[in-house]
């Protein structure tokens, strides 16, 4: 066990845990944040995506101790009131079935926008390969990412 | 109209759980309420605040039940649709059943949930009248009110609830029709869409009770293997880990105060292992016992003339499906708080009764004592139709003597899953001179998941093939038949179950036969259908008409019969599942000699549509799954392990593999039936009759890229 200070959307928050914690177990059972999802425990699926300094990170792969002291983004995070373009526009593009891998999916949507804020199809399709859908909502995505990048999404 | 019967009150009545509700239902009892809330029947409570709360006795896996069936009640209430807000039901006995599966929920609850709607409307409307002293028919339910013309008067829900708590509930109610719907039919936004985009829906993994631990099982790798013996030492040493133990005889339970610890733990846990009967199992096994299977003689499932009478051109051939993993992204868990004389459990389950009582057999109490909680699910596709998470939480719960959330991994979830059964089907046929079928024998050949859980279908028919299996043409003569193999392979429904095989079998083969007749596959396909009749499959009945509208749909949107782009070619498959019709047109081209498929437009005839926006994602939805199917998903055994474990080596379909998808649907007034399962079996046999179009080669076997 060790303890780490992790800054987490602005807030210092110290944990003590076992140093090759993944950040995703840390968020989930430590600090009981559990937008964060599970999916596949290897880097594959993109459920757990969050921001680690900006860029999206899977969190089920990144143990803690390369974390600690950086700024962590979670999706409690990403705008306070739930208000960010890319949550709007997916409630406008009514784009969850389960909703499970949505968190991941928004938190990846989030990086591409905040690095490319007008991604052309193929900038979105590429990026956005790496997480995984079973509901089937690429469709739907796709569509919220350019409706939220329309309207000023790289915030 | 529909009459409501006094039981079907009665029995809802016990709903609303206090003693004075039970009073109200008694044959000469007259109230819904219990002091404080309206509440005339299990589905729907109406406080004096204005809240109009409605119960769901389906579990939500993203289907959208959590909308639609509110829907349905709030258009028979004039209920005000932004003052609906929803209860999750858990397992119990005022619902009947409560299986989420086989596309049923719509279909099931449309008459109870209308009918629950009008009563307390009426009764609604009574209260006012009374309360206003002023002829009943001069009152009117609207938008979550009661208006009275002559006076302009008003009065909210809310605000009639006590009195109407009063009033008798009426045996028989007038349902609306479909011209008059409100609600019934509208894209209206999903209730649950807001906590799915900013971290606070609640899913089972993400529900915890206070002190509660977790744990993670080894499970024996070898199918119907046992522990031998353990040693955890080296797990004990792991911080945090604080139990250790066997649950059953092919299980052991690493308990720590986290997730990762347990895991950390059972990584270290070294198990010998009694691997059993199964050790040296294989895939080509299990494909060897399905071509013995094809020799035997199959029972029934749909006969009608004499196929050995017909004589001309005949056809055949055979089609091979794999074992394929459901994979929904939230892995198995459920929480559970086992207390000696009763326990707790809250689950992500399509089955929270049968995981009631499965939970009491497990661990010894009466299912009375069980309560069993419905968590919000992420992704079922059938895999929670199974109890076993439910159990295992149940069971290390007691072990521990505390609460506990039990969660599987990706390779848990992938190797010690319910499969979908691998299957093996030969198709002939006998053409007449112009090309047409005079005959057509369909033999299916599959183990039974029915039988293998221990409920045979009578004279051995799997349960299932009576809603996944029809044929729905015209044939002169035809013959579907079905041979039960055994398999040690765990067996579970998956996303349209057989329909997915029979389907995908059924309709290459009609394609091959149009081949070989020289004719349009939609032509030859419209054709069979052309004269209208009904054609009766075990209880369900149905319409080739239906089927033909369907099919012209797909085919007029996609443009069957304009020109394509260069080296595009379209491919056409229908099916009917569970009172469902669909129809699939596929434009792909070849890539270095693998389908890229452009374009799915999926016409589907479902009855009355209770929300287009729903029905479209269950179809976008439905293809995307069926499109992971029918190109890569396959689960193979060696030595008796399942040899896929995660999303690499049983990868599903990504944003750069997709189609774009269209869906239609059939304007009816027909009663609802169901859209989660339907639009996957065509998907298979377009794409594969659209590869035949471009190379003229036929694929007979799943995965196409295998």
């Amino acid at each position: 066990m060790a303890d780490f200070t992790l800054r987490v959307n602005g807030s210092e928050r110290k944990v003590s845990v076992a140093p090759e914690t993944p950040l995703l177990w840390v968020l989930r059972d430590t600090l009981q944040m559990t937008g964060t999802k599970f999916g596949c425990g290897a880097g594959l699926c993109g459920a757990c995506t969050v921001h680690v300094e900006g860029t999206a990170t899977r969190s089920c792969s990144t143990p803690v101790s390369q974390v600690a002291g950086k700024n962590i983004t979670t999706i409690e995070g990403l705008s306070p009131n739930s208000q960010h373009p890319l949550q709007l526009a997916w409630i406008a593009e009514e784009v969850p079935q389960c909703g499970y891998c949505q968190s991941g999916q928004i938190m990846a949507a989030a990086s591409l926008l905040a690095k490319t804020p007008n991604p052309t199809e193929e900038q979105i399709t590429s990026f956005m390969a790496v997480n995984i859908c079973r509901c089937g909502t690429y469709e739907r995505i796709r569509r919220a990412i350019q409706r939220a990048a329309s309207n000023g999404g790289a915030r | 109209m529909s009459p409501l019967s006094r039981r079907e009150f009665i029995t809802a009545g016990v709903a609303a759980g206090a003693g004075l509700v039970i009073g109200f239902y008694l044959p000469h009892g007259s109230n819904g309420t219990n002091g404080e809330v309206f509440s005339p029947n299990a589905y729907l409570k109406i406080t004096p605040d204005d809240k109009v709360i409605v119960v769901v006795p389906r579990s939500e896996m993203g289907q959208g039940v959590r909308t639609s069936l509110p829907m349905i009640l709030a258009e028979e209430l004039e209920a005000d649709w932004k003052k609906i807000e929803i209860e999750q039901a858990g397992a119990s006995t005022l619902f009947g059943d409560q299986t989420t599966g086989g596309s049923a929920s719509v279909r099931t609850t449309w008459d109870p949930m209308r009918k629950a709607g009008a009563a307390a409307r009426e009764m609604l409307i009574s209260a006012a009248a009374l309360q206003w002293g002023v002829a009943r028919a001069s009152c009117k339910a609207e938008n979550g009110a009661v208006l009275h013309s002559g006076s302009n008067r008003r009065a909210s829900y809310g605000e009639l609830a006590n009195k109407a708590a009063t009033l008798p509930v009426p045996t028989d109610v007038i349902l609306k029709t479909a011209k008059d719907y409100k609600i019934i039919g509208k894209p209206i936004p999903r209730l649950d869409t807001p906590a799915k985009v900013n971290g606070s829906a609640e899913y089972g993994i993400d529900f915890r009770v206070p002190d509660m631990k977790y744990a993670v099982l080894a499970r024996c790798p070898v199918i119907g293997g046992k522990v031998a013996n353990f040693d955890d030492k080296d797990t004990k040493k792991i911080s945090g880990v604080n139990y250790v133990g066997k649950i059953g005889d092919s299980s052991i339970a690493v308990v720590a105060d986290s997730v990762w610890s347990a895991m950390e733990g059972r990584r270290l846990l070294q198990v010998s292992w009694d691997e059993g009967p199964n050790k040296d199992l294989n895939t080509a096994a299990v494909i060897d016992s399905l071509h013995q299977g094809a020799s035997k003689k199959g029972v029934p499932l749909y006969s009608t003339g004499d196929v050995t009478k017909a004589s001309g051109r005949r056809i055949e051939a055979a089609y091979e499906l794999p074992f394929m993993a459901h994979a929904p992204m939230e892995p198995g868990n459920a929480t559970a708080h086992y207390q000696g004389s009763k326990c707790e459990v809250w689950a992500p389950t399509q089955v929270p009764q049968d995981v009631r009582d499965s939970v009491a057999t497990a661990v010894g109490l009466d299912p009375d004592n069980v309560k069993v909680h419905v968590l919000l699910i992420g992704g079922g596709f059938g895999r929670r139709l199974e109890h076993d998470y439910g159990v295992e939480a149940a069971q290390v719960s007691k072990a521990i003597n505390g609460p506990v959330k039990v969660i599987w991994t990706r390779e848990d979830d992938m190797r010690n899953s319910t499969y979908r059964p691998a299957s093996y089907h030969k198709l002939s046929a006998v053409l007449d001179g112009q090309g047409w079928p005079v005959a057509f024998s369909h033999h299916v050949v599959a183990p039974s998941i029915s039988a293998q859980k221990g409920q045979p279908g009578e004279g051995g028919v799997d349960p299932d093939l009576k809603d996944e299996a029809a044929l729905i043409y015209s044939f002169p003569n035809a013959l579907l038949e079905y041979v039960a193999t055994e398999t040690p392979v765990p067996l579970g429904w998956m996303r349209s179950v057989y329909a997915l095989q029979v389907g995908f079998a059924s309709e290459c083969f009609i394609d091959e036969l149009a081949t070989a007749a020289g004719k349009d596959p939609l032509a030859y396909r419209l054709h069979l259908l052309s004269k209208d009749e009904d054609i009766k499959y075990f209880d369900a009945t149905w319409h080739t008409a239906r089927m033909r509208g369907v099919l012209q749909l797909a085919a007029d949107k996609a443009g069957w019969s304009k020109p394509l782009p260069a080296s595009h070619y379209h491919g056409i498959a229908c099916f009917g599942c569970f009172s469902t019709y669909c129809a699939q047109v596929v434009e792909l081209s070849m890539e270095q000699n693998q389908p890229r498929v452009h374009r799915v437009v999926s016409a589907i005839d479902c009855g009355q549509v209770v929300n287009p926006n729903i029905l479209e994602q269950q179809i976008q939805g439905g293809v995307i799954y069926g499109l992971t199917n029918a190109l890569r998903a396959k689960i193979t055994i060696e030595k008796g392990r399942i040899v896929q474990g995660n999303f690499d080596d049983y990868a599903p379909i990504r944003m750069n593999e997709i189609p774009k998808v269209e869906a239609y649907f059939v304007e009816s007034t027909e009663p609802p039936t169901g859209a989660g399962e339907p639009p996957i079996p065509p998907l298979a046999p377009a794409i594969c009759n659209a590869i035949y179009a471009a190379t003229k080669k036929r694929i007979r076997a799943l995965p196409i890229l295998s």
